[in-house]
């Protein structure tokens, strides 16, 4: 066990608006840790800092004990972290198979096929419909499409940007059963979330994130169990 | 068979539209933008092989390949020092800065190679007798048809088959998705802007050996031409840059025969006007609807 990935003092600018103030937190091995928060918290933009996509102004982000700040950000998911990104992305004009190949883009050819095995085993809805156009998915199937294709690259941390968005409730039970399966299995899992009730129900721990900054932090259970987050978040 | 032999004429010149045609629409595919310039690629193409054949005296297979490193190597040093500054630019800042670059080489052309058309060397020469010699097809056309088949299948299958041009695909739907996915975006437009201008300098000899007048104005209307083609078939699309370009070589041809030989360019325009009106992302393009 050891701290995977540590976040401090993060600052995020789109323009002028000052979108992350200084946002400190971090995961350990193992962990499940959810950022829960309203629209524009934060959150996504935290998420899209660490992988790269957009550049932080000041703070740190470490990731195995490596600085990330420099990293270009086709040279982050080699590092062992993955971004499934809010509103899925999956490559719509492409197959279920040819996606899941592009997210075994760094690895060695020679794994692929035992990669895709793995995948398909915890995906056996992709594997009935590998041969589809992403674009012709069901909007669940895309984001286990999503999910499945962050998994191809092995990642040490897999970081999950919104997954029950838009989706039917039993969906969204579904995904998260896939979450909690995974975290079982050993992965590290960043879960950004609107949901609040679902994600700290299965997260060891979780920060409260309130126009760009942290407000509250604590286990899963004593964030739901917080008066002040229930009235906020979970409806009561 | 006089009409087949306009025809026949017609595939020839639609041919090398389609070639063009291509590095328009890969561009335009994955970079999401116009290169303006590809058309000055042709005709820069087109004289290091007749520097290549009539100064150096090399065979033209070699010319063929030197113009193709030579434009290689301009189309990725033009996309890096031109294009990529302006990566998050809007988009009419990239259009002038194309339409800039597209003078510049033909400025250059003109520096270096003066204003007088040069006549090309023939690259094959003779025909092929069909019908006791009432038919007459010249080995440069079939030769034309051939190469352009050939880049055709060569093409669609690293487009759809190679892990590189998966990558290419993964980058034209979304860069950001394809940089999650470890893919390094501007090695690939780099990669694109490559492969293009090669087939641009293919392009410039087969255009140079059947209208053998080369100036630095050379590429300026085929240019054009082929970006039509590329509109035409669907811009973005392989199977619509050959379809387009066929189809809008095959009418010129023809419209010069039948109609008018000075109108046939307006008609090859007022096609393109009549069938975007009717399907506006041309004929092999398609909309894709987004699912949020």
């Amino acid at each position: 066990m050891g701290t995977i990935l540590k976040v401090e003092d993060l600052n995020v600018f789109y323009g002028s608006i000052h979108a992350v103030k200084g946002v400190s937190f971090q995961v350990e091995q193992g962990e499940i840790v959810t950022l829960i928060g309203a629209n524009g918290a934060g959150k996504s933009t935290t998420l899209n800092t660490i992988a790269g996509l957009l550049h932080s102004r000041s703070g740190s982000i470490s990731f195995l004990d490596g600085p990330l700040g420099k990293v270009p950000p086709h040279k982050i998911v080699s590092k062992g972290l993955a971004l499934v990104p809010e509103g899925r992305r999956v490559f719509l004009q492409m197959t279920v198979q040819e996606n899941l190949e592009m997210g075994a883009y760094t690895q060695p050819g020679a794994s692929l096929e035992a990669d895709l095995d793995r995948v398909y085993q915890q995906f056996p809805r992709l594997q009935e419909r590998r041969k589809q156009v992403a674009g012709t998915l069901s909007g669940g199937e895309q984001q286990m499409l999503a999910m499945g294709r962050a998994l191809m690259s092995h990642p040490k941390l897999l970081m999950l940007d919104e997954p029950s968005m838009g989706l039917a409730p039993i969906l969204v039970e579904q995904i998260f059963q896939i979450i909690r399966s995974l975290h079982k299995s050993g992965t590290t899992i960043l879960l950004v979330e609107q949901n609040a009730q679902a994600a700290l129900s299965v997260a060891d721990r979780g920060y409260v994130l309130e126009t760009g900054r942290v407000v509250a932090s604590g286990t899963g259970a004593e964030l739901l169990a917080s008066p002040d987050i229930k009235k906020a978040y979970l409806g009561g | 068979m006089e009409f087949l032999s306009y025809l026949i004429s017609g595939v020839s010149l639609g041919s090398v539209y389609a070639i063009i045609a291509l590095g328009y629409t890969m561009v335009y595919g994955i970079a999401k933008m116009l290169n303006f310039a590809h058309g000055d690629v042709i005709m820069v193409g087109g004289y290091i092989s007749f520097c290549a054949i009539s100064y150096l005296g090399l065979p033209s297979i070699v010319a063929v390949l030197l113009a193709m490193l030579v434009c290689t190597v301009l189309g990725v040093v033009i996309e890096g020092l031109a294009y990529r500054p302006l990566r998050s630019a809007p988009s009419l800042a990239v259009l002038i800065t194309a339409i800039g670059v597209s003078y510049l080489l033909q400025n250059a052309a003109l520096l270096l190679w003066g204003a007088g058309g040069k006549s090309y060397p023939s690259v094959v020469s003779g025909a092929l007798q069909l019908f006791g010699g009432q038919l007459s097809i010249s080995y440069a056309s079939i030769l034309t048809v051939a190469v352009c088949l050939v880049i055709m299948a060569a093409l669609s299958a690293f487009i759809s088959g190679s892990k590189l041009g998966k990558a290419m695909r993964a980058c034209s739907e979304d860069k950001g998705a394809a940089q999650l996915m470890g893919i390094n975006v501007n090695a690939t437009i780099s990669l694109t802007f490559a492969i293009g201008s090669a087939l641009a300098a293919v392009a410039g000899v087969l255009l140079c050996s059947s209208y053998p007048t080369l100036m630095p104005t050379t590429g300026s209307m085929p240019g054009i031409k082929a970006f039509t083609a590329a509109v035409f078939g669907g811009i973005g699309s392989i199977p619509g840059a050959f379809l387009g370009g066929l189809l809008l070589g095959i009418i010129e041809a023809l419209a010069k025969a039948y109609i008018s030989t000075s109108l046939a360019n307006s008609i090859v325009f007022a096609v393109l006007i009549v069938v975007l009106l009717v399907r506006p992302a041309g004929l092999l393009g398609k909309y894709v609807p987004e699912k949020v």
